[in-house]
């Protein structure tokens, strides 16, 4: 079950996805959601899934990595869409029992909302899946640095991202060492009503926070013991370099918004 | 009489990615009841993976294990019960300690098992003090404690169960001379009192030559041996040569012999060898 989590994870290639800067992949996906979100018909909708097409194809991953993506974000379309079926107004499509009503606005909203709660988790994965999250985070910073001027910690934000992402594993394994430890002395993880099972995870979480605890502690101190204080005056062993390809990259994501925005205009009754 | 027997057992290790890995290659085993047995083996040569079979925590990609008799795998068996029967002790155990006091911790598994208040206070108590956990400590925070004491409350949780089966991973991984001694002494203490089956996974030699009365060496995933120490040690050079360390005196023992002289081979420990060299000086 827990090795199903595919947040965070990277897998490194060869492909122009991945040489691409990060910095540049950052802002193409940001370009990209927004692409998505000023999308307001069918048509508009069908660039941004083209523009995801065109990197998905670039990229050489397998479809099999996407789609395992979406598994933990199943329920939360479910939910939406169903929501936005019944709770929206407009002209009556079909009636249950007569009191609850399905519209033809409810329907339509509900349709953009998945295919843009697909589409947001589909491009978000290929960001990271073909970005290391160290880099990822460099470049955030990078981003962020102007902000500095106005005292926004753009360095402790990245720094932090990155001893997350860097956590997720070991949080992980230690999660199911942590189960296996308790099943052993009995625990029953999985029967019994929502209450008991809510109260059998009591064993695993205190340890769990137990050891994030010392193991936050001891991170600190061997930051501290390598004198680690900030980002002030600090050089990048690796620094992130842009090249035409970037521009180019950026240059097509930006076509693509104004292809959106242009069939926004023309045709906005659909 | 066999309480653990497995039949070509194998593991496999994410199966159809590139990390794919036989943590266990074709294991067949039979462990007697009542026997202390010493695991040995390298990082990586299945022994942790093995033992996680003992009690149903990872199902075998293929093979049978068989505890008291009964295949584990076989449907429609309760996993809490083979739990209850074989108690597992995981590498650093203190980590699973939750609860706010050191009686309560103990009394985990018990409760898990349904027995009485009565029976849960008797056995809690027994088992701290067969582990040197005075009865002043139960009432505390075992977060409070020292390592050595928190590890041997971790321990005391599933020994208090009381299983057929005790399995130890490392319990002694970490702790100073003095800790390791007394933990030692203690399961050994544990082992002759309840007569139950210990099994004691460790890298190292030295400690399991002190106390097994049976040791399974295990390579890459394989059994390499199972015997009794002295035959065990008779190989000496062949357990050398797959890169575990034997006991100093056994080291000694076979340079000696290569020196030519005809000294035995299945030596051990220091006692013994003391009096094989005093039998050896008078035979001269």
């Amino acid at each position: 079950m827990l090795k199903d989590i595919t947040i965070g994870q990277y897998f490194p290639g060869n492909s122009a996805v991945h040489k691409l800067d990060a910095r540049f992949k950052l802002l193409i996906t940001a370009i990209f959601i927004i692409m998505l979100f000023s999308a307001e018909t069918f048509p508009a909708m069908c660039v941004p899934l083209l523009f995801f097409l065109i990197a998905f194809a670039a990229s050489k991953l397998s479809l099999r990595l996407i789609v395992k993506s979406m598994k933990p974000i199943i329920p939360i379309i479910i939910i939406t869409s169903v929501l936005n079926i019944f709770f929206i107004d407009g002209v009556t499509v079909a009636d249950i029992f007569g009191k609850v009503r399905i519209t033809d606005l409810g329907l339509r909203t509900s349709g953009f909302m998945i295919i843009r709660l697909i589409a947001l988790i589909c491009g978000s994965s290929l960001l990271t899946y073909t970005t290391s999250p160290i880099v990822l985070t460099d470049a955030i910073e990078q981003i962020l640095k102007p902000l500095e001027k106005f005292r926004f910690p753009a360095h402790e934000l990245a720094m932090m991202m990155t001893i997350a992402l860097r956590f997720i594993p070991t949080l992980i394994e230690e999660t199911d060492k942590i189960m296996s430890a308790q099943k052993a002395r009995g625990a029953d993880l999985d029967s019994g009503t929502l209450l008991e099972r809510a109260k059998a995870l009591v064993p695993i979480l205190i340890p769990l926070f137990v050891s994030s605890f010392r193991r936050a502690e001891e991170l600190a101190l061997a930051m501290e013991c390598r004198c680690y204080n900030g980002g002030e005056g600090r050089t990048k062993l690796k620094t992130l370099v842009s090249g035409g390809k970037d521009y180019v990259a950026l240059c097509l994501a930006i076509l693509f918004l104004c292809a959106v925005l242009l069939i926004n205009i023309g045709k906005v009754n659909f | 009489m066999t309480i653990i027997k497995t039949e070509d057992l194998t593991y496999t290790y994410s199966i159809g990615t590139p990390f794919e890995k036989t943590a266990v290659d074709h294991v067949s085993l039979e462990i007697n009841e009542g026997d202390m047995v010493g695991i040995i083996g390298h990082t990586g040569s299945g022994k942790s993976t093995l033992i996680q079979h003992f009690n149903g925590l990872i199902k075998p990609t293929h093979g049978k294990v068989f505890i008291d008799g009964q295949d584990i795998y076989e449907k429609g068996v309760k996993m809490r019960d083979i739990r209850f029967k074989v108690g597992l002790v995981f590498q650093y155990p203190e980590y699973q300690i939750f609860e706010e006091t050191v009686y309560k911790d103990v009394s985990f598994g018990p409760k898990n098992m349904g027995l009485s208040e009565k029976e849960i206070d008797e056995r809690v108590r027994e088992t701290c003090s067969l582990l040197g956990l005075p009865d002043e400590l139960l009432e505390r925070s075992p977060f409070e404690l020292s390592g050595g004491q928190k590890r041997r409350v971790a321990i005391a949780g599933v020994m208090a169960m009381r299983p057929k089966v005790l399995i130890l991973d490392e319990p002694t991984a970490g702790l100073d001379p003095k800790g390791r001694e007394m933990v030692f002494s203690q399961i050994k203490e544990y082992h002759h009192r309840s007569g139950s089956t210990v099994l004691l996974v460790s890298h190292s030699m030295e400690d399991v030559a002190h106390f097994a009365e049976m040791i399974l060496v295990m390579n890459h995933g394989k059994v390499f041996c199972y015997d009794t120490p002295p035959n065990v040690f008779k190989h000496a050079d062949e357990i050398s040569k797959i890169g575990l360390s034997v006991p100093q005196v056994t080291k000694i023992f076979s340079i000696l012999r290569s020196k030519g002289i005809d000294i035995r081979e299945d030596v051990y420990t220091v006692d013994f060898a003391l009096k094989t060299i005093k039998e050896y000086m008078e035979g001269q």
